[in-house]
Formats: C-alpha cells, sequence, structure tokens
C-alpha cells in the first residue's frame, strides 16, 4: 500500500471520529438540557416563590396596596432600589421568638404530625403489604381502589367526617345501638379527630410508595430464611421491613411534610384549643394583615421541614451506595 | 329577521378587525363578587334582560379572603360586597374609586338612618352603597335551650355571659363566632364598658369574662355554627343574623323537628353593613354604576330583603317588604332596640395585634 492510500484511510477515520464527537458534543448538550428541566422548575416554583416570601418577611407592614413597605421597584433607579433595600430588616423574625406563642405552635404541629405519620404508617404498612401479596391479577384494581378516593374532593371528605364524628353522628349511633357504649363519645373537636381525619386524608400517600418497594421485593428471600430456621415474624423484621425502608421513608416524608402545614383538618375536625402552624399562619395573614411577620412564619416553617427532607436524602443516598 | 339578514350581510362585508371591534363594545359586562347565597337569581337576569349588561357573578365566603383579593391588586372585579369594617381600611389604602353620585339617581330611595350610621366609616358615603344590614346576637335551639334553662326564650345576653346558665347549655353544645372584633366589642358591651374601647385593661377584663366560658364553649368558628344550628347539633351560637336565619330557614325545610329562632338582647348588639364598591382598578365603571342604580330601585331591593331575610338600607324599598320580615324585630328592631345597637371602629394595627393575640389566648388557652 503506498503512503497516499495510508493517508487516505486515517484522514477517513479522523473524519469519522470528528463527526462522532460532534455526535457526542450534541447529545451532551441535549442531555444537560434534560437535566435543565427539573432545575428551571424548581428555580420559577420553588426558588422565585421563595425568594419573594423571604423579601415580603424582611418587610413591614403597611396600609397600602400591598399592604407591606418597601415595594421594591426600579422607579427610582438603581439608587432607589437600594434605597429601598436599605429599609428591610430582621425585626419580624426577632418578634417570632419574643411571643412563645409561635414556638408552640411549631412544637405542638411536629408532634401532631409525629404522631399521625406514626399511625398512618401503622394502618398503612398491613394494606400495602396485602396488597404486594395478593395475586397479580387483582393487584391493578387495588391499586385503583387506594386511589379512588381522590375522585372526590378533599374538602368534601373531611366534611364527611364531621356527619360520621359529631355526637349524634353515625358512629356514636351505631356504637349505641351495639350496646357498646352508652353515652355518645365526644370525638368531633378533639386532636383524636384531627388524627383520625389526617391518617384518612393521607393514607394513599403512604400506601403507594409502600407497595412499590414491597412489590418489587424478591419473596424467595423469605422462603430462604423459612429454611434457615427463622420464625416468620424474625424474617419480617430482618427482611421484609429492611428492604421496605425506603418506601417507609418516602411515605413518611409524604405524609409528615404536608402534615406539619396542614390547615383544613384541624379547622373543619379539630377543636379550638388546638394550636397548629397553620392557623397561626392564617391569622398573621389574615385577622392581622400582617404579610411580613406571617411569611417570616412561613419561612422558618419551610426551614423545619428541610431538616427531614435532607434526612430523608441522605438516607437514600445511602441506600443507592449499598446497592452498589 | 330582516334585520337579522341586513346586519349578518353587512357585518360579513366589514373587515375581522373592524367586527371584533363592534363585538366587544356590544358586550357590556360587570364583574360582581358577593357574599355566597346572597341574592335572588333572577335579580341578575332581570339586570341583564333590562340592561343588556352581561353580569358574571363569583362569591365569597369571608372578609379575609376578599381583603387579601383586593390588596394583591389586580382583583378583575367592578363591585365587591365587604363588610363596613373591613370597608373603611380598605378605603384607607386606596382599594376603591369615589362613587360618580351623578349615575346614581336611586340613591335618594336610601336610608338616612343606615347612610349616617355608615358614615362613621365610609364619610359621606362616597365610596359605597348598603347592600344588607344586620346584627350580631344569639341563635339558638328553642327546645332545647327550654330543656336546658327552663325558659321559653332568650332575651339576654346572660343566657350566655353568665358561666352557670352556659354550663347548663354546654352539653348540648354552644359555637362562638371565631371573631374577634365581634365579639370582644360585643363582650365589653356587655361589661358596661365602651364597647370601642381598646384599653389594655378593659381587654384583660374581656379575656377574664371570655375564659370563665371556655370550658362550656365547643367551639369557635365563623360558618359551622349554621349547618350545627339546622341540624339540631348544638344549642346555642354567637353569630350573625343572617347566618342564623339561614340556619332557621334551613331547619324549617328539614322538618326534623328542629326550631332555631334568633334574638338581638335587650342589653344591645354590634350592627354590621355589607356595602358594595367599585375596585380602583375595575374596567368596567358604567356598568357597575348601572347595576348599583338598579338594585337600589325600592322593588328590587326588597325582592333583594324578601329572599336573604335580611334588612337592607333602602327606605324606600320597605312597602314591599313582606310583612312577616318587616315587622320581625330581629330584623329591623324597634326603636327602643335600635338605640342599642352600636357599631365599632376597625383596631389601628398595633390595638388589632393585642386583640388577634388576646382572642388566642381566649381560643387556644395559650
Amino acid at each position: 500500500m503506498s503512503e497516499a492510500v495510508i493517508d487516505r484511510e486515517n484522514g477517513a477515520v479522523a473524519a469519522a471520529q470528528g463527526r462522532s464527537l460532534a455526535g457526542r458534543a450534541v447529545a451532551a448538550v441535549v442531555s444537560r438540557l434534560v437535566i435543565l428541566v427539573p432545575y428551571l422548575w424548581l428555580l420559577f416554583f420553588f426558588l422565585a416563590p421563595f425568594v419573594i416570601v423571604f423579601k415580603i418577611s424582611l418587610s413591614q407592614t403597611a396600609i397600602a396596596m400591598p399592604p407591606y413597605d418597601p415595594v421594591l421597584s426600579l422607579a427610582d433607579g438603581v439608587s432607589g432600589l437600594l434605597e429601598q433595600l436599605r429599609q428591610l430588616s430582621i425585626d419580624n423574625y426577632v418578634w417570632l421568638t419574643e411571643d412563645a406563642l409561635y414556638f408552640n405552635a411549631y412544637v405542638s404541629s411536629v408532634v401532631i404530625a409525629a404522631i399521625s405519620t406514626f399511625l398512618t404508617l401503622l394502618v398503612g404498612y398491613p394494606i400495602a403489604y396485602g396488597m404486594a401479596r395478593a395475586p397479580a391479577s387483582l393487584r391493578p384494581m387495588l391499586l385503583m381502589l387506594v386511589i379512588l378516593p381522590f375522585w372526590t374532593s378533599f374538602l368534601i371528605r373531611v366534611y364527611a367526617w364531621i356527619g360520621i364524628l359529631k355526637p349524634e353522628g353515625l358512629l356514636n349511633q351505631f356504637l349505641m345501638a351495639l350496646n357498646i357504649i352508652d353515652e355518645p363519645l365526644i370525638i368531633l373537636n378533639t386532636h383524636t379527630a384531627i388524627f383520625i381525619g389526617i391518617v384518612y386524608s393521607y393514607l394513599p400517600f403512604m400506601i403507594l410508595p409502600l407497595y412499590s418497594s414491597l412489590e418489587k421485593m424478591d419473596y424467595s428471600l423469605i422462603e430462604a430464611a423459612k429454611d434457615l430456621g427463622c420464625t416468620p415474624n424474625g424474617a419480617f423484621w430482618k427482611i421484609t421491613f429492611p428492604l421496605s425502608l425506603p418506601g417507609v421513608i418516602a411515605g413518611c416524608m409524604l405524609v409528615f411534610i404536608p402534615a406539619v402545614g396542614e390547615f383544613v383538618i384541624p379547622d373543619l375536625l379539630g377543636g379550638s384549643q388546638t394550636l397548629m402552624i397553620g392557623k397561626t399562619l392564617w391569622n398573621e395573614f389574615f385577622a392581622n394583615r400582617d404579610w411580613p411577620v406571617s411569611s417570616a412564619v412561613a419561612v422558618i416553617l419551610l426551614l423545619i421541614l428541610i431538616v427531614p427532607i435532607m434526612i430523608f436524602q441522605s438516607a437514600q443516598a445511602r441506600a443507592q451506595e449499598q446497592e452498589r | 329577521m330582516i334585520h337579522k339578514a341586513l346586519w349578518l350581510s353587512a357585518a360579513s362585508a366589514a373587515l375581522a378587525a373592524a367586527l371584533t371591534v363592534s363585538a366587544q363594545a356590544q358586550e357590556r359586562v360587570v364583574n360582581i363578587y358577593n357574599w355566597s347565597d346572597y341574592i335572588d337569581e333572577s335579580i341578575i337576569t332581570d339586570f341583564t334582560k333590562e340592561t343588556g349588561i352581561k353580569v358574571v357573578y363569583d362569591v365569597f365566603d369571608s372578609n379575609e379572603i376578599l381583603e387579601t383579593k383586593l390588596l394583591a391588586g389586580g382583583s378583575g372585579y367592578d363591585i365587591v360586597v365587604p363588610t363596613h369594617n373591613f370597608l373603611v381600611r380598605q378605603i384607607e389604602a386606596g382599594v376603591y374609586q369615589k362613587l360618580d353620585k351623578s349615575k346614581l339617581p336611586n340613591l335618594s330611595n336610601m336610608w338616612d338612618v343606615v347612610n349616617d350610621r355608615v358614615a362613621k366609616f365610609d364619610p359621606d358615603n362616597a365610596y359605597s352603597v348598603n347592600w344588607m344590614w344586620g346584627t350580631v346576637g344569639i341563635g339558638y335551639n328553642v327546645d332545647k335551650v327550654k330543656a336546658a334553662l327552663g325558659i321559653d326564650k332568650v332575651d339576654s345576653w346572660e343566657v350566655f355571659y353568665k358561666p352557670e346558665n352556659l354550663a347548663k347549655l354546654a352539653g348540648c353544645g354552644v359555637y362562638v363566632l371565631d371573631s374577634p372584633s365581634d365579639i370582644i366589642p360585643t363582650t365589653l358591651n356587655y361589661l358596661g364598658l365602651n364597647p370601642e374601647s381598646t384599653s389594655t385593661e378593659d381587654f384583660a377584663k374581656v379575656e377574664e369574662t371570655l375564659l370563665a366560658l371556655r370550658p362550656h364553649i365547643r367551639k369557635f368558628h365563623s360558618s359551622e355554627y349554621i349547618n350545627a344550628l339546622a341540624n339540631g347539633d348544638i344549642c346555642l351560637a354567637v353569630g350573625w343574623s343572617g347566618d342564623v336565619f339561614q340556619a332557621r330557614d334551613r331547619a324549617a325545610e328539614a322538618d326534623q323537628g328542629v326550631v332555631v329562632d334568633y334574638v338581638i338582647p335587650k342589653e344591645g348588639a354590634e350592627m354590621w353593613f355589607d356595602q358594595m364598591a367599585i375596585p380602583a382598578d375595575a374596567k368596567n365603571v358604567d356598568e357597575a354604576h348601572e347595576f348599583l342604580n338598579y338594585i337600589m330601585k325600592p322593588e328590587v331591593a326588597a325582592k333583594a330583603t324578601n329572599y336573604v331575610y335580611f334588612a337592607n338600607g333602602n327606605k324606600a324599598s320597605q312597602e314591599f317588604i313582606e310583612k312577616e320580615i318587616i315587622e320581625d324585630p330581629a330584623i329591623y328592631p324597634d326603636e327602643a332596640t335600635a338605640q342599642k345597637l352600636f357599631t365599632v371602629s376597625p383596631y389601628d394595627p398595633k390595638t388589632q395585634r393585642v386583640v388577634t393575640r388576646t382572642w388566642t389566648k381566649i381560643v387556644t388557652g395559650q
């Protein structure tokens, strides 16, 4: 072969390599763009609103439209904007520490949410387990049944519980007809009613992630455990439960996080004595017309919720590590 | 038919742009935001028939929601119906535009008694027209209260404010408005103090009085008591007159033997006024004025009252109002009762904070 031929061949190879390099570059850009989408989503629907709320939390109330001051604008040029920025202060956060009300409301919300989450897990786990062990042909229908309540408005379903739980309600009538109780139980307007409401409303959010992690599980592991002399109880705690842990964590997060800020269920089912941060926020925003303080309450609430989310994240990262 | 055909051919010959403009010019709209269940629907259809103005009617169920929309700006409504104590603050914040009274000849039908009371909140009635007004009193289940207290009729705030009385009612259930700006002045009035007082000492007395009652109160809530009264779940509620009348009607319709009644106690009660006003950024200002003028017609105002069982601020309408309403002292109080009715100016932000904080303490015990 002459050198010229070799050169030509090399040239062709180089050209081919060039093309595939360009193709790879395009693919890389596309995949970056795809990754960009969730970031843009977070930017527009999480970060931007958060920055606005945070800015309002540093303002002061005013009788105006909108009811706080300063309102940032470029009407007076950059120096005007800087002057407005200088008016921002952390007074509202200081205010939150001066009255025990806010601290108590946060604590009480977290406690109520934690208890409800635990109860939801207790109720949801057996259901999810039963679904995962059901014949494969039945599972889509069972899944459908779990999602079915969403077809009815959340508000109406919570309202329906008033009819069930009230002193002359269905539950009390039923129990009295069976002679189990002589006097109606007072459930409505108590903490118990809030727990019932939250467990009922958030149960699907617990069941679905639990089901998906339990369904993936390889049941020959349990057979192996039994062959090796493990009791059914032991097999559950040593194998099934640890393997379903990602589902447990995801389900608990999905229930706990919205339950902390829950407003509707405590308002309708709970008594007036229930102090929750959602109601405190409502009072600040609507009754006091104090958008800045209510924004500060919301920012702190977000910080409280970020802690469990980060625990969740690190737990997931660890789980992935283990899988490798 | 011929007209239509002519118009059609003319329209088809016209330019598309011109068509859109003419369509826009012909479509006259007014966007109204009022309380839920607060109007005889036929008033709206009649108005459209008479004027050709289409009504987009939307409803809310709390002043706070309305206020938040208005303060955020760009609500898109042409007429809104805040209560007087919210109205005054919103006027101050620049939410509304002054009414063009030259477009409202029917203002002459309005009742000077109501206008004078409202003028405390809306000087010269420059921004608003009264829609309905009422009181904060006691709604009760006649049979259950009789069984518990042995009285045929509630006529005094003592039934609520004396702990020994309320203790007897606690078993069958007592609800109170979750509204400090109504209950605190009402309590001050019962204690013989100035209902408009903003002194810390007076608030402390209110707190003491209500904390003594707190164990006997099942719930503080501003709307649940309508259903609770109507269903016979509770025996007494401190609430807004119109809501209690709604409960009374629902109970009568259900025909389950529940009889609800409303009373303005003899010690006096707070008055409230729901006022129609036009937001400053309203787009259909002329149409809004036409609607306001329409509802001030005596027959129309009477029709509205005959439907919702509220008193209105229209003097000329009174001859068209049904007898059972105009002669009901719980709706149109007699002279002696009217003397005892009071209004309360809104609190400044600092006092509001104290009021809300006091209220949270009363309601939650924290």
